[in-house]
């Protein structure tokens, strides 16, 4: 009964526009063949070809050499990145510190190990023992005190974990740095204003310095997870040393670069998947300040 | 006689080579709540920072309670306190900014309790039982578990305030305490402050708010490109200026 009251109130549908069709796009159309060109090619490439030599892939791919070097890749990326962060943290302190020496000093390392190939900093580490035969504690010009041989204490590992840990340092105090300089100057202000000191106003702006450091060190963990592949040149049995050792025997390289490839691609991936899931956490609070102050209540 | 809280002595202070203020002298009394007004960049902001040691001057005397702020006695001149000191001096005064500066993850609660934890030690329960009848007296017991993103302007300068006076301020410094806010959220914010001055705090106060100078201040200041261009009482300065700088401003106003 209502419901009739109703129809016959309002009979007639609102009055509908003349739909407009898009027009194709020339463009478009040959972008998709394109594609599909490309694509069949490669499919068909990849699956003629004898020399992908897929069986000899599957074969491999979890070879226990293999998935031993995939673990030595992955606890270097965990070790880089804890020592790139620790030592990161003091750089980006002393580069916002207002003495022009402290954060020359710090400019001047980010500088440098910015500035310089990875792979040269790798090999150099490996080679510090020309430069340095005996490592020493000391104090300049002071008495000192030999720890060893840097032959003995710089064994390869320790050169690869020193020479990645100090390029990650180099740019985690960078994003850091960012971070902090990031965090509204008010913040900083109200912290003072309650009395508080240099550590106290860090700690409180820590937090909010977070929301923007993690997502890039999400990318950075991804870069350092495949920068650590050049460690393969100072014989490190990682992923892709553990690799090149095996095809240096069978004379299978393409397969088992592609191995290689593969699991990189995985591993990747996963924290690819991490870092979005980090970055829709971090992101969510990341509204300015200025729609804040009048967003209702 | 009454006490003085606040002691302003030819003090100077420049950004590189401007100098922002150029011998500003102001005296307020304990009880006393000093308006200043004038253009912008004229140097209200800096004058405020400099009284809570925010900024360092480079000359001339603050005294809070008629002890020297950010420096001390040497011979015959004065040397900068250590950052320890000064920031405890920093403790003894509230500042109020015009936006707002809550810690945007804390909770209005926590906000609160921030100064008397991490800074003066006290213990927690009392110091949330304090917060929590101080967020009372800035009619917000029903936002304590806010996060200031939830909470409006008005609301978020009246968790400013209480956050300021929870470390039991000698003296309470604002700047520009609703000029960022929407006018039918000034209101709010006006009235904790005209109850603060009621309850006999002495309140050192930068506005544009006429009305609330001519109701509330003691005295009203006229700043303009880092001097003091006028001063007395409130009829005084803005209904019948002797100066023609601060006929203009009250003009525009
Ligand atoms: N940290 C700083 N570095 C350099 N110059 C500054 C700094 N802070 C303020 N100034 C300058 O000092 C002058 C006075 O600024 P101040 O913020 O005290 O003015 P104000 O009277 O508060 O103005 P407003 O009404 O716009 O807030 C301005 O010219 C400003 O540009
Ligand atoms: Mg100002």
């Amino acid at each position: 009964m209502t419901a009739r009251t109703v129809e016959s109130v309002e009979p007639h549908a609102p009055p509908a526009g003349r739909r407009i069709a898009r027009r194709p796009n020339r463009w478009n159309l040959l972008g998709v063949a394109a594609v599909a060109y490309v694509v069949l090619q490669v499919a068909s490439v990849v699956t003629t070809n004898e020399n992908f030599a897929w069986p000899m892939i599957g074969r491999y791919l979890f070879a226990p050499p293999i998935l031993h070097g995939i673990g030595l890749t992955i606890w270097l990326t965990v070790v880089v990145m804890l020592i790139g962060v620790l030592l990161g943290v003091p750089l980006a302190i002393m580069r916002i510190s207002g003495n022009p020496l402290v954060s020359g000093a710090a400019w001047c390392y980010v500088w440098v190990f910015r500035g310089t190939p990875l792979l040269i900093q790798v090999i150099f580490w490996f080679n510090i023992s020309a430069l340095f035969p005996v490592i020493h504690l000391s104090i300049p010009f002071g008495p000192s005190l030999a720890l060893g041989s840097a032959n003995s204490l710089i064994t390869p590992l320790t050169a690869a974990v020193i020479a990645l840990a100090l390029n990650e340092a180099a740019y985690m105090a960078e994003t850091i740095r960012g971070g902090l300089l990031g965090v509204d100057q008010g913040q900083r202000d109200a912290a003072r204003a309650l009395g508080m000191t240099g550590s106290g106003v860090l700690r409180m702006i820590m937090p909010q310095a977070m929301r923007m450091i993690i997502p890039p060190t999400a990318n950075n963990t991804i870069t350092t997870l495949k920068n650590t592949a050049l460690v393969s040149v100072i014989g490190i049995a990682d992923l892709l040393h553990s690799a090149q050792i095996i095809y240096a025997q069978n004379y299978q390289t393409i397969p088992l670069l592609i191995v290689a490839a593969l699991w990189y691609l995985a591993l990747t991936s996963l924290l690819g998947i991490g870092q979005n899931r980090l970055e829709r956490h971090f992101g969510k609070g990341a509204r300015p300040m200025a729609a804040r102050g009048r967003d209702g209540r | 006689m009454t006490d003085v809280m606040l002691e302003v002595r030819a003090v100077r202070k420049s950004f590189g080579h401007v100098e922002v203020l150029r011998g500003i002298d102001l005296t307020v009394p304990a009880g006393n709540v000093a308006c200043i007004i004038g253009p912008s960049g004229s140097g209200k902001s800096t004058l405020l920072r400099s009284v809570n040691a925010l900024e360092s001057v480079d000359a001339g005397e603050i005294r809070l309670g008629g002890e020297l702020i950010g420096c001390t006695e040497r011979g015959t001149g004065l040397v900068a306190l250590p950052e320890k000191q000064t920031a405890a001096q920093r403790a003894r005064m509230g500042m109020v900014f015009q936006r707002f500066n809550l810690f945007p993850h804390l909770t209005a609660l926590e906000n609160v309790m921030a100064g008397p934890v991490r800074v003066q030690r006290r213990p927690k329960d009392e110091v949330r039982r304090e917060a929590s009848d101080l967020l009372d007296r800035v009619g917000l017991a029903d936002r304590v578990e806010y996060y200031p993103a939830h909470l409006s302007g008005g609301q978020q300068q009246r968790v400013a305030i209480a956050r300021a006076l929870a470390m039991k301020p000698e003296l309470m410094l604002f700047d520009e305490p609703t000029s960022a806010l929407d006018p039918e959220l000034v209101g709010e914010v006006l009235d904790v402050m005209r109850e603060l001055a009621r309850d006999g705090m002495t309140m050192l106060v930068v506005t544009h708010e006429m009305g609330f100078a001519r109701e509330i201040a003691d005295t009203v200041t006229f700043m303009d490109e880092g001097v003091i261009v006028e001063h007395g009482t409130p009829a005084e300065v803005i209904d019948s200026p002797r100066h023609e700088r601060t006929r203009e401003f009250c003009a525009r106003i």
